[in-house]
């Protein structure tokens, strides 16, 4: 069998006693056990349909939809919510995941009637501010990369990654290479470049690690190939890295007729700074979540563009932007290579406007400066903790994010998830765990340029306190961890052998409606 | 710059700490022709106010839907959104959270994200739904990949009613693919899809009510795809209709995707939108997309947390079901809040009252001369026939304030038999004034 | 009956010209609390080094290779319902699919009891 021991552990560590809920955050039933069938917080009118053009079709079977009144509705959500860590309430450092400070004008511009109540299928005449307003946008991904193409409709970069994919495999078979079916994909990448490749039917190969945790470019070239359609490299890699041979790789990768997707999840630490165009990338998606600031909505929705070289720009998907004769033109339809259509619409414009208020606040001076804000606070909490933490990779400054692993907590019975779970009834929101794979233990500090140096100081001195204890053998604090939040541990063993995935009716509840 | 906290000289202790010189000292590795070697053809920082003129005179360019007259469908709809609805997604720890990967400081989102998927699974009368997928669209390519697993068989077959642009979507997941049928757009009722269904089909997939408004005969079809071992996936583009008509899952669905913008989202010129997912309890490991699900936590509380994760790409990488990571959390949130606002009660009801609309503008279009009205069935969406090209006359009424709906041809510029159909939708924002305008501007336009 | 076992921690409890395929304890204890198990059809035909299974923890998903050439014959359903049986008794109870054996010979390529345990001491 492969034995797949990587990845997260589970357990409810060691039992403790806390109550449920407190006195201000206290438990809060289901939707279905607080509303019933009656209840309502619409006023619509009845309407007679005598008249019905339903042909047959009309609904026999049980909704049984549990609803509120407004002022239920607003105390069940708010209860809810305070159920959550969210960035504006404390330090949330998570690695590659980019948790900034998510500014309010975003939000305010992207409600405004002009971007939000106008439609994907309306006359192109009727949107022209529209249109604009993604031109600019466009504008500004592409000066920042330096690349000649963007194509914006990505949902996510996910999907961003799906596109990109999806271009380099259109320009293989447009030039005869259909028979490249290998990607190259590094050990330490993000699981959605493997299963992004899969998905397209590529073959996957693994590109080995140095011990410094950058890749080789002599790994790179041994493991070319005529078959090999592209590599899938992540730039800083996902230990916080910038690849020191990235252009020698690009040179490798195009002198044997492949391309370069880049994956762009860490572009916040190199904005305004460094290129990506200038580093030989032939496709690279931008998380518009991560770099530009879009809230993460507790999972979404992103907006994954994806910038094109030269080379790649003729595959670009519909819809894109144009300008024609009398105005701005949206292309929906081409002929020819091109990749045809990944979503119905034009992608995440509410993503779109948020980011380019967000650029135009920064402005490039303020990029640039936030990207180094962005590595000097991951600097500086790796050189503040790395006399009690291991530094697995000690050979480069670190990016924007600092990586330890486990081994400063051998022989201590303290886990890196008991060690993050501790973090939490401190305050803070854990680090990214047991990832990168290739790292053991790996715990992955993201602070982002939103940190002040007084919370910086704050997360460092919690952080060293936690070390100590745990060197010093006071391992119950972590194992039974977390004490203070909403909930202690979770069994999520029994989650996924029972999965319970819906509220059913009780036996004994019966319908308030009947 | 009024984002970044730190002083100058709170940089520099922060250097002098860390014992760098500079801060190009902490970019040490990238090669030195990448570093800073260019002057970028951008704007300097602004203040808030001059962001916020740039961006309203942008937005002012647009012609909003609540300016007139608004009649487009065809995949998003302008509904009400109730005010609480917008107010609570802004609240800081639903905007702000990430992924709930910590459960024990993620209740909310996940408390949330299993009544979602509760609310979801009722409503189209299924075991089981997911978190949510970015949009209808690419929840029916995901949906037909599915199938293909499930079944281990290869060919599928869509309805010719079946939105022109989920197609594409489809056509450009499964590039190149021979096994995918796509049958001609069929305006003017039912297809012919049950004859394409023989023991090598995976799935049929069959929206209702359909691109130009049918509705569409599920029973039937699913009958004949389960006769012959196939699947049938529904689509639905607009999710009130489940409010009057019959739950896909009554019907013998057996994955439903529908797109649930229709309910707490805004038009947002086509984004974010939300995915809907849901199937048979036997089918949820083939099932892409994050799944929350209920258990206890140490103390023996109820709690929740994503399970079934082996399905995704963070474990499973190049075999998972599905590369999809980020999803539409915050739209499944405006949605689970509208939906509990609505209740059954006002779901039915705001349904009914789309659907009474819709056919009082069925009506009044076909008491216009020149005017014919393809659909016997409909929920609030129809197509109609003109004696001229759809897309000058959309045109034409817009420089008339009127936004009348769709031209056929702006999806379907390939198929002549379209040329001049549009395709109009009525919500509970449509007014009897509105009906009035379009009706009056249309017979001069026709004249 | 003899038990044989390969390097990747599948055991193969051979009766006549049936084998019966499981994960070692060893192996249960590495992966922790065990959530599903995806079983083959019977019926498939399998090579030897064939993916034939997958076991599913909370935090990882594993392969299980067939140790021998052959077609599956049965497989035990119950780690259907009860997947904790790979854990509370992987070598009885949490077997998972009994292989009709093609090649006898491929069995002596596999190790015995002690050369198991020596590779996870």
């Amino acid at each position: 069998m492969s034995m797949n021991t990587q990845g997260r552990p589970t357990g409810v560590g060691t039992v403790g006693t806390s109550a449920s809920g407190s006195a201000l955050i206290p438990d809060e039933p289901l939707l279905f056990e607080i509303g019933d069938t009656e209840h309502s917080g619409v006023d619509l009118p009845e309407v007679d349909l005598g008249n019905n053009r339903l042909g047959g079709f009309a609904r026999k079977s049980k909704l049984d939809l549990a609803g509120l009144t407004e002022p239920e509705a607003m105390r069940h959500y708010v209860r809810l919510s305070r159920l959550n860590h969210s960035i504006d309430s404390g330090m949330y450092p998570l690695g590659s995941c980019t948790m900034k400070h998510n500014p309010r004008l975003n939000e305010k511009m992207a409600r405004l009637p002009g971007f939000s109540d106008i439609h994907p299928l309306q006359p192109v005449s009727t949107v022209q501010g529209a249109l604009e307003m993604m031109n600019q946008l466009s504008h500004w991904l592409m000066t920042l990369t330096n690349t000649a193409a963007v194509a914006l409709s990505p949902k996510a970069g996910a999907h961003g990654e799906l596109l990109g994919m999806m271009a380099i495999k259109a320009a293989q078979e447009a030039k005869g290479e259909a028979h490249r079916t290998i990607v190259l994909v590094p050990e330490s990448a993000h699981g959605t470049n493997p299963a992004t490749a899969a998905f397209l039917g590529y073959t996957v190969k693994p590109v080995p690690a140095r011990d410094d945790g950058t890749v080789d470019v002599e790994a790179v070239k041994a493991a070319l190939s005529p078959e090999v359609a592209a590599i899938m490299l992540t730039n800083p890699n996902t230990c916080g890295l910038f690849e020191p041979q990235v252009i020698e790789i690009a040179q490798a990768v195009h002198d044997a007729g492949a391309f370069f997707y880049c994956d762009g999840a860490n572009f916040n630490a190199i904005m305004g700074v460094v290129r990506p165009g200038d580093l030989g990338i032939d496709a690279m998606h931008i998380n518009l979540h991560k770099t530009f600031s879009t809230p993460h909505g507790g999972g979404g929705p992103g907006a994954g563009p994806v910038v094109l070289s030269e080379a790649l720009s003729p595959f670009a998907p519909v819809p894109f932007v144009r300008q024609g004769s009398a105005g701005l033109e949206m292309v929906e339809h081409i002929e020819g290579e091109a990749l045809g259509r990944v979503t119905a619409f034009h992608g995440q414009m509410g993503m779109y406007v948020r980011a380019l208020t967000y650029m135009l606040s920064h402005g490039a001076d303020g990029l640039a400066q936030a990207a180094q804000d962005a590595v000097l606070n991951a600097n500086y909490i790796k050189a503040r903790l790395e006399h009690l933490f291991s530094v697995p990779f000690p050979d480069y400054p670190t990016m924007h994010e600092a990586l330890f692993d486990d081994s400063f907590l051998k022989e201590t019975g303290v886990t890196t998830l008991d060690f993050a779970k501790a973090l939490i009834d401190e305050g803070f929101h854990p680090m990214t765990m047991y990832f990168p794979l290739v790292v053991h233990g790996a715990m992955l500090i993201e602070p982002t340029e939103s940190e002040s140096k007084q919370t910086l100081d704050r997360f460092c001195d919690v952080m060293a306190e936690l070390a100590t204890e745990a060197k010093a053998g006071n391992s119950e604090r972590f194992t039974a961890a977390p004490m203070k939040a909403p909930r202690r541990r979770l069994d999520e063993t029994r989650a996924a052998r029972q999965p319970i995935l819906r509220w059913e009716r009780p036996a004994d509840l019966p319908k308030a409606a009947e | 710059m009024r984002y970044l906290p730190h002083s100058d000289h709170e940089r520099a202790d922060m250097l002098g700490v860390i014992g760098a010189t500079d801060i190009d000292a902490l970019f040490s590795a990238v090669p030195k022709a990448a570093l800073k070697n260019f002057t970028l053809d951008l704007p300097a920082h602004s203040p808030e106010f001059l962001v916020e003129a740039h961006m309203r005179a942008l937005a002012g360019k647009n012609h909003a839907a609540g300016d007139g007259p608004f009649f487009v469908g065809a995949g998003a709809y302008r509904h009400h959104i109730p005010a609480t609805v917008d107010h609570l997604i802004q609240r800081s720890e639903w905007l702000t959270a990430y992924t709930p990967y910590q459960p024990e400081i993620s209740q909310g989102t996940l408390q949330m994200l299993f009544e979602f998927q509760t609310q979801v699974a009722k409503i189209t009368g299924m075991d089981v739904a997911n978190a949510s997928l970015y949009d209808g669209s690419t929840g029916t390519a995901e949906a037909v990949l599915m199938a293909r697993r499930l079944t281990r068989r290869n060919k599928i077959v869509l309805s010719g009613g079946l939105h022109p642009h989920y197609r594409d979507v489809v056509k450009a997941y499964l590039k190149d693919d021979p096994n995918l049928v796509c049958l001609s757009p069929s305006p003017e009722g039912q297809g012919d899809i049950l004859d394409h269904i023989d023991g090598d089909t995976a799935a049929i997939v069959i929206q209702t009510p359909d691109f130009y408004g049918h509705l569409r005969d599920l029973k039937g079809a699913a009958d004949a795809a389960h006769a012959q071992g196939a699947l049938l996936i529904v689509v639905i583009t607009e999710v009130v209709s489940l409010g009057l008509l019959e739950a896909p899952g009554a019907l013998g669905a057996d994955i439903v995707v529908a797109e649930g913008q229709g309910i707490g989202n805004a038009l947002n010129f086509g984004g974010p939108y939300l995915g809907l997912m849901a199937t048979r309890k036997e089918f949820i490991r083939q099932m892409p997309g994050r799944l929350c699900g209920e258990t206890v936590d140490a103390d023996g509380n109820r709690g929740f947390v994503l399970t079934l994760s082996t399905r995704e790409q963070h474990i499973r990488r190049e075999k998972a079901t599905s590369n999809i990571c980020t999803n539409s959390g915050l739209c499944a949130l405006a949605f689970s809040i509208h939906m509990a606002l609505l209740g059954e009660a006002g779901f039915v009801r705001l349904a009914r009252l789309n659907h009474a609309n819709a056919v009082h503008l069925a009506d009044a279009l076909a008491a216009v001369p020149g005017v014919t009205v393809l659909n016997s069935t409909f929920f609030n969406e129809m197509t109609i026939r003109t004696g001229q090209p759809a897309a000058e006359l959309i045109e034409r009424l817009a420089q008339r304030g009127i936004l009348a709906g769709v031209p056929a041809s702006r999806l379907l510029p390939e198929d002549p038999e379209v040329e001049n159909l549009i395709i109009l939708a009525a919500t509970e924002l449509t007014t009897t004034a509105d009906i009035a305008a379009l009706c009056a501007a249309l017979t001069e336009e026709l004249a | 009956m003899t038990t044989k076992f390969t390097p990747d921690h599948e055991y193969i409890r051979v009766d006549g010209s049936t084998g019966i395929v499981g994960i070692t304890n060893y192996a249960q204890e590495q992966l922790g609390d065990i959530v599903f198990v995806e079983l083959p059809s019977v019926g498939k035909v399998l090579k030897k080094g064939d993916e034939a299974a997958v076991v599913e923890s909370v935090k990882a998903a594993s392969e299980i290779y067939a140790p021998v050439s052959g077609e599956v014959v049965e497989v035990n359903s119950l780690l259907t319902n009860e997947p904790g049986l790979v854990n509370s008794d992987p070598e009885n109870g949490g077997w998972m699919f009994k292989i009709a054996i093609k090649d006898a010979g491929e069995i002596d390529t596999l190790l015995d009891a002690d050369g198991y345990a020596e590779l996870t001491l």
